[in-house]
């Protein structure tokens, strides 16, 4: 007990020393298992939703950035196709379609600008408010509502692109109508409003006072700089809403298509085999099975490269308490000379590395238990940066 | 009681060789060791401590043979009877000077760390003038307040044999006469045996007896 005493006085007195130690060594037990955890929670996370997903077409390019991008909302996207290649698909009669327009963030959460068949696809669930029924409506996932402290009645104002472009695009605010349910998924950090709203945040559909001059004459358009744009769409503006251009060649990020059948993914597949078009189908499923056999390849060379780095911190941490005990060698001559006994002072010397490996052991399990509790959150916030 | 009789000493190396023929202090008598530096002052302390080991001779304690005991033994009679003012004054930098003062409790097993003890401490640092700063670590006492810790903890478990190796050099004349009047008081209540090395010749009129270390036959030859 006095052994103990003495050496958290020891470790209290020389506390930065003792806090660097034990971070370090917390952190060479932790970080294998943590590795561990992630990358079997990223391989789960990866396959499940994959594996959920039967086709996606988006413009021909990285097959990697589209999956990512239309299944875990990764900032990494693809060129965006246009709304035809929707319709296009729609119009083969093969499946459904469910465009999706990622372009936009609000408060670190993407904003997915999608059709209601997204919702009944991925099986969401309202926890709270309605579903989106009308331009400019917005649906928090669960864990952006949980971590803004936001729900249905308030609002939630798209990022601007580019703080110092003035032809650049506008924030809308949005008007929170409903919540999901938490799923576990990226869907939880996602903030949902129909594709049209997407548009309109993008500024191709806006709304604004009207520039019809009652004192002009009919069809007269008077617009000046001085014409109120909306950013906010309520029921008494919506209907000076509208969009510009033909709607076909509106952005799309990437489609997911759900075909009917195994024969309608194939016909479709073989649709878009030719590397000259610029929209390409994908099955996700080959696209991740092929990241995560990487990734797992990979892993064997982390695991080699953390063993020896693992290997040379332990030394370190194996040095700094030899020199420890270097520097405690007066007080051991201190020890003996008033009496004590050598197990008395081995006893001095082990309490304070076993205090300083059992802090080590408790943090790196409260790091490993904090991982493993929060790991489908952590993978899911990995998977979209 | 101290008795040494033909103690022989030499460090490995040759250089520096100590013999004692004869030395004695009696119960409740106080002695001072004087003599040049590097004479061999320290290490007869040391020797009469345990912490060395003497080739030759007998070195009795209380009547205990400190020469024909074990390592373990020797610890343990140095830790429950002898009370030793070091030169360096082997402060620990971690400890507050309360708990320096009581750290032979803390690492011997001569005495229980109980309220009896905790007073003990905080009186003798009192009548050391360190009541107000016993929370103080030493790096936030001057040199002559870490002296009077050492001296503290020398004196906290109640020693037959105080050991004293210049217990005063860093004081300034009146804490010198104060501590030295504390060892003097705790060597009588005590009925202890006081071997003080110093190099004050002020003091050396309180002293029972003054022993001039040139007298004893102090050899030191060339390697």
């Amino acid at each position: 007990m006095n052994a103990l005493i003495l050496a958290l006085a020891y470790l209290r007195f020389n506390w930065i020393r003792s806090l660097v130690l034990v971070a370090v060594a917390a952190l060479i037990l932790a970080v294998p298992i943590v590795s561990q955890v992630l990358l079997s929670g990223s391989r789960a996370a990866l396959t499940d939703r994959a594996e959920a997903t039967p086709l996606v077409l988006g413009s021909r390019g990285s097959q990697l950035d589209l999956v990512m991008n239309a299944l875990y909302f990764s900032a990494d996207r693809a060129e965006p196709v246009t709304m035809a290649v929707a319709d296009a698909v729609w119009d083969t009669g093969l499946g459904i379609p469910i465009p999706m327009n990622t372009a936009f963030e609000t408060n670190d959460a993407r904003i997915i600008g999608t059709s209601i068949d997204y919702f009944d696809f991925r099986n969401l669930k309202l926890a709270e408010g309605r579903g989106l029924a009308v331009l400019g409506e917005a649906v928090l996932g669960a864990d952006v509502a949980a971590r803004l402290s936001l729900g249905a009645g308030d609002t939630v104002v798209s990022s601007p692109q580019n703080l110092f472009d003035l032809d650049g695009v506008y924030p809308l605010e949005l008007n929170i109508v409903g919540v999901l349910a938490p799923t576990g998924t990226p869907d939880d950090e996602a903030v949902f409003t129909d594709i049209k709203t997407s548009w309109v945040i993008s500024g191709i559909g806006h709304g604004h006072d009207s520039v019809l001059d009652a004192q002009a004459d009919e069809g007269d358009i008077v617009a000046a700089a001085s014409t109120l744009q909306f950013n906010r769409i309520t029921p008494d503006n919506i209907d000076s809403f509208h969009f510009h251009g033909d709607p076909a060649t509106y952005p799309v990020s990437a489609i997911l298509f759900v075909p009917n059948d195994a024969r309608a993914s194939t016909i479709l597949r073989g649709r878009y085999l030719d590397p000259e078009n610029p929209v390409q189908v994908i099955v996700p499923r080959d696209v991740i099975g092929d990241l995560v056999d990487r990734i797992f390849r990979i892993k064997t060379l982390l695991d080699a490269v953390s063993l020896i780095i693992g290997t040379a911190a332990l030394a370190a941490i194996a040095l700094a308490i030899f020199l420890s005990y270097r520097l405690r060698a007066r007080e051991m001559q201190t020890a003996f000379k008033l009496g004590a006994r050598r197990g008395t002072i081995t006893r001095l010397l082990a309490a304070e590395t076993i205090i300083l490996l059992s802090s080590a052991l408790f943090i790196s399990f409260l790091l490993i238990l904090a991982v493993q509790t929060r790991g489908d959150k952590i993978v899911a916030w990995l998977l979209a940066t | 009681m101290i008795d040494l009789t033909d103690v022989s000493f030499a460090y490995p190396d040759g250089a520096f060789r100590l013999f004692i023929p004869a030395l004695q202090v009696e119960a409740g008598e106080k002695v001072a060791i004087v003599g040049p530096s590097g004479t061999g002052k320290t290490t007869l302390l040391n020797l009469i401590a345990g912490i060395t080991v003497p080739e030759s001779g007998r070195i009795s304690l209380d009547g205990e043979i400190m020469s024909d005991l074990k390592d373990v033994d020797r610890r343990a009679l140095r830790a429950g009877r002898i009370g030793f003012v070091f030169q360096d004054f082997a402060l620990l930098d971690y400890l507050t000077a309360r708990e320096n003062i009581l750290y032979p409790y803390r690492i011997t097993s001569a005495g229980t760390l109980d309220a009896a003890a905790r007073d003990r401490a905080a009186t003798l640092a009192a009548s050391c003038g360190l009541a107000d700063k016993l929370d103080r670590r030493p790096g936030a006492l001057s040199q002559g307040e870490q002296q009077r810790v050492a001296l503290c903890r020398a004196l906290v478990m109640q020693p037959k044999i105080i050991l004293a190796d210049e217990a005063t050099g860093n004081l300034d004349p009146d804490n010198k006469s104060a501590i030295l009047d504390l060892l003097f008081e705790r060597t009588v209540a005590q009925d202890a045996s006081l071997l003080a090395v110093t190099h004050d010749h002020d003091l050396l009129s309180r002293f029972d007896r003054v022993i001039d270390f040139a007298a004893f036959r102090l050899k030191r030859l060339a390697s």
